[in-house]
């Protein structure tokens, strides 16, 4: 513990010590990179503008936590394989208290590293925000979030009325006043901005499409504008996603994605089609329920009756 | 009495009275000596997360498959709620407040808290809520199933119809903690300000009383708001008031705003007093002082500031607007900054060191790696745009269980090892410890890890039923849930056996630095027969100075330092 002073200051660093460091960082960054790449393949087809714009940020965001998280267990399991006092061993380790500018750079270089990822985030919501309203409070101050003069530059889009999407316990009933249709499936030209307005008639709810990458609490008093823009064909899942009672789990539908031509031949054949009551998989269950002698469960709040629709399409219908 | 020795001790404390340190009755009575109050909050707090871990595991059995096969959808949705309510009120709430109880006199050399009687009227209450949350499933129409958010309007349904519902039992036992947890806070925060040991300035003061007093902070600033929402969400519930049912003009998501403004610095009252445990552990265990103590005492009370201003992060996919979300992100990831100066200092205190693996610090290391990954998720969560993919989803379950069990629960379970000689005086068996360690390790990581490859592909949260394409990783995490079941069992056998069969322990046996180490194994009722006179840091490891100037136990044992 108190061997004679070498004549070298331990704080000192050798070149060696510094090169390894540096290849550590280099192995530990190329590692990172690569899993920072795989991050994109862990999330679901990216099937609007917005999903672009997050699946980079996620990838961003992973390649920078790989790092740091390899960093820190790489040097924590050194410690714990070669660092060990041996069995009879009961002397301390060295009385280091602290070291003052390695505390101050791993204060500040986080403090920038927050400020990078927070600038980073702001300007992919920004991004995602020229897209499409990701708001309905539109009385308070946006902090310019969406200038003007950046939203005018935008390519004109038809002007279509928005798709009312109605949901309570527990169905999707999706309503357009142009044709007036009533559908249980979401249908949607692709390459346009999705322009829907979110009704609660009971509780909350979630307007959720994972191939999206968006989700919207669905506020009962309150009408809600959301907007994305769908960018890929297909057939894709539609969640509630803001817990709603008992059969929330069920309350699922799903969003078609399609042509501009295939999208005026859906609502030409939907408005052709009478009324006719839907499917819905709470009711369905819930009726199922009295069939049963003895109830296992407690009592529910009552699902609403099945949907009365031009175009009805199930839970169990197929989807990406 | 003046060469006596440990027997001297046995001796003094047969005498009958009910406080006595052999007289098991005390734990059954209204006991205001701050150990048997520590004690019988973590007993009572173990009790729960038994009962709530078998909630858990019948979710995890429901989850094995994609359809709502095992329980009836009502069930689940009870079970969900009941689950994270009685973890966190049941569980994890009197858990640590049992440590710190037990710990924060000993640690500042005070003979017990300011306030002993109201101590025990703050503990008390537990076993009161407790009993009105499990009464809860007996009532017609079951426990609440809203949740432990107990959002509105689904809250405010009440389908039996009956003045007597879960959701008013649960909303009772919800006010009725925050009025307990107020209690021990207000105690902690004088306790730790008036009744420090002369000599023991701030930054003398142990790095686990600095985050106990940290946590109760949030406490006092944050309990009100969540007390006052439970009980306008109880009006609304049972006299017709509309504060949040948007039927009758009120406003649903005032109330979160309310829950939120409590409920997210409460991850900090959990957290913190498992970062304090962490900084008390990895010293002891590594042989070297704790890495930059200043930095990691003051980021907890830097953590305190920054808890109040993060919660709005729960609610970017509510109706909040973009200045919100913006400024809320910002601070969220801010706290990443003082977290992050504890995580480098542990590994720095680790690094060099003269490393024992013994189970508390196989626990502390675990927690830590598990806490890391966690932190991680979470500044991830921190991004609005990203957190708006993944809110509600599983993997926001995923970063909160790394939270909650990986650390906080491995924390405790450090905790529990580490100062188990002291409170029990007796050894806990090493390879029981090291058994339970590898599985709650092996359980913890095949039970959340799945959790976030769910959230990515789109699984929301709270759900009883769900797509097959989830089935794979579902299979995974129930797997991994029943071994976390399993891994109690060595638990519970290592502590009642050793508690009741263990070799005796030394006042010291971890050769430790701390008050609590100078005095016998467990200690006498009032602690210490001589208040100690601190003279030095709390972490002199290597070092050789004396911590303290005089002999805190008297003439009973003078092999001390």
């Amino acid at each position: 513990m108190t061997t004679p002073t070498t004549p070298k200051k331990p704080r000192s660093l050798s070149f060696r010590t510094v090169a390894q460091l540096v290849a550590l960082a280099i192995a530990d960054a190329a590692i990172s990179l690569w899993v920072g790449r795989q991050a994109y393949l862990w999330m679901p087809p990216q099937a609007s503008a917005e999903a672009v714009l997050v699946d980079d940020l996620f990838g961003f965001l992973t390649t920078i936590g790989s790092f740091i998280f390899l960093g820190v267990t790489t040097a924590l399991l050194y410690s714990v394989l070669f660092q060990r006092a041996d069995k009879y061993d009961i002397s301390d380790g060295p009385p280091v208290e602290g070291n003052l500018l390695v505390e101050i750079l791993w204060t500040t270089i986080p403090l920038g590293l927050v400020i990078w990822i927070a600038t980073y985030s702001y300007q992919i919501y920004d991004q995602m925000a020229i897209l499409g309203p990701m708001e309905h409070m539109n009385h308070v101050p946006q902090l310019g979030l969406m200038p003007p003069a950046e939203a005018a530059t935008l390519p004109a889009v038809p002007e279509r009325t928005p798709i009312e999407v109605h949901v309570r316990q527990w169905a999707w009933e999706f309503r357009y006043p142009d044709q007036n249709i009533v559908s249980t499936e979401l249908h949607l030209p692709v390459n346009e901005r999705a322009r829907l307005k979110l009704i609660s008639e009971d509780v909350l709810h979630g307007f959720y499409v994972p191939a999206f990458r968006v989700k919207q609490d669905v506020i009962p008093g309150s009408t809600i504008d959301f907007g994305f823009m769908p960018i890929r064909e297909g057939r894709y899942r539609l969640r509630d996603s803001d817990y709603s009672g008992t059969y929330f789990a069920a309350n699922q539908g799903v969003v078609v994605v399609e042509s501009e031509e295939a999208y005026q031949q859906w609502l030409a054949d939907a408005a052709a089609q009478p009324l006719t009551e839907a499917d819905n998989r709470a009711f369905r269950e819930f009726t199922k329920l009295g069939d049963r002698p003895i109830s296992a469960g407690w009592k529910t709040v009552e699902p609403a009756p099945p949907p009365r629709v031009n175009f009805a399409s199930s839970e169990e219908d197929s989807y990406e | 009495m003046s060469n006596a020795s440990l027997d001297a001790i046995a001796a003094k404390s047969d005498q009958p009275f009910p406080g006595a340190p052999n007289n098991w009755r005390r734990f059954f009575s209204f006991s205001t000596d701050h150990k048997v109050i520590g004690i019988q909050y973590m007993v009572t707090a173990f009790v729960f997360f038994l009962i709530g871990g078998l909630l858990a595991m019948v979710m995890r059995g429901e989850l094995i498959t994609p359809e709502a096969d095992l329980v009836d959808r009502t069930v689940y949705n009870a079970l969900f709620t009941m689950h994270g309510t009685i973890m966190l009120f049941m569980w994890t709430f009197p858990m640590l407040n049992g440590l710190s109880n037990y710990l924060v006199p000993l640690m500042i050399g005070a003979r017990d808290m300011a306030f002993p009687r109201l101590n025990a009227a703050a503990f008390w209450l537990v076993p009161v809520f407790g009993t009105l949350l499990m009464a809860s499933f007996f009532v017609p129409g079951g426990p609440s199933q809203s949740g432990w958010w107990a959002y509105p309007p689904v809250s405010l349904q009440n389908p039996t119809g009956n003045l007597i519902n879960g959701q008013v039992l649960w909303l009772l036992a919800v006010a009725l903690s925050g009025v307990s947890s107020i209690m021990g806070a207000v105690n902690f925060v004088t306790t730790i300000f008036r009744m420090r040991a002369p000599g023991m300035g701030w930054f003398r003061m142990p790095a686990f009383c600095w985050t106990v007093l940290s946590a109760q902070m949030i406490q006092l600033f944050g309990l009100p708001s969540l007390t006052a929402g439970a009980v306008m969400l109880l009006l609304d519930l049972t006299a017709g008031t509309s504060f949040f049912d948007p039927a009758k003009g009120g406003d649903p998501v005032l109330y979160q705003h309310f829950f939120w403004f409590y409920s997210h610095p409460a991850v900090y009252v959990i957290i913190l007093p498992i970062f304090g445990t962490f900084s008390e552990v990895f010293p002891v265990y590594a042989r070297k002082p704790l890495f930059g103590y200043r930095f990691v005492v003051v980021s907890s009370v830097i953590i305190t500031v920054l808890s109040a201003m993060v919660w709005v992060h729960h609610m970017f996919a509510s109706g909040t607007p973009s200045w919100m979300r913006m400024l809320f992100m910002f601070s969220t990831m801010l706290i990443s900054v003082p977290t992050g100066v504890k995580v480098f200092a542990w590994v720095a205190t680790v690094w060099g060191g003269k490393l024992r693996l013994d189970t508390p610090m196989l626990f502390a290391l675990g927690g830590l790696v598990c806490f890391l990954f966690a932190g991680i998720t979470g500044v991830m969560l921190g991004a609005v745009p990203f957190d708006i993919h993944v809110n509600n989803t599983y993997f926001v379950v995923g970063h909160f269980h790394y939270v909650i069990y990986g650390a906080t629960v491995m924390g405790i379970y450090a905790a529990i090892y580490h100062w188990f000689p002291k409170m029990t005086g007796h050894m806990y068996y090493e390879g029981l410890g090291k058994l339970h360690f590898a599985l709650t390790f092996i359980g913890v990581n095949l039970n959340f890890f799945p959790m976030h490859p769910l959230g990515l592909m789109g699984m929301p949260r709270r759900v009883s039923s769900y797509d097959p394409e989830f089935a794979y990783w579902n299979v995974i995490a129930s797997l991994g849930g029943f071994l976390l079941g399993v891994s109690t069992l060595p638990f519970i056998l290592n502590i009642v056996s050793s508690w009741v069969l263990g070799k005796r322990a030394p006042a010291n046996p971890w050769n430790a630095i701390g008050l609590e180490w100078l005095i016998p194994s467990p200690p006498p009722v009032e602690n210490f027969e001589e208040i100690p006179i601190v003279v030095s840091g709390p972490y002199g490891y290597g070092s050789n100075e004396s911590l303290v100037s005089n002999n805190p136990a008297g003439e009973l044992i003078s092999e001390h330092s």
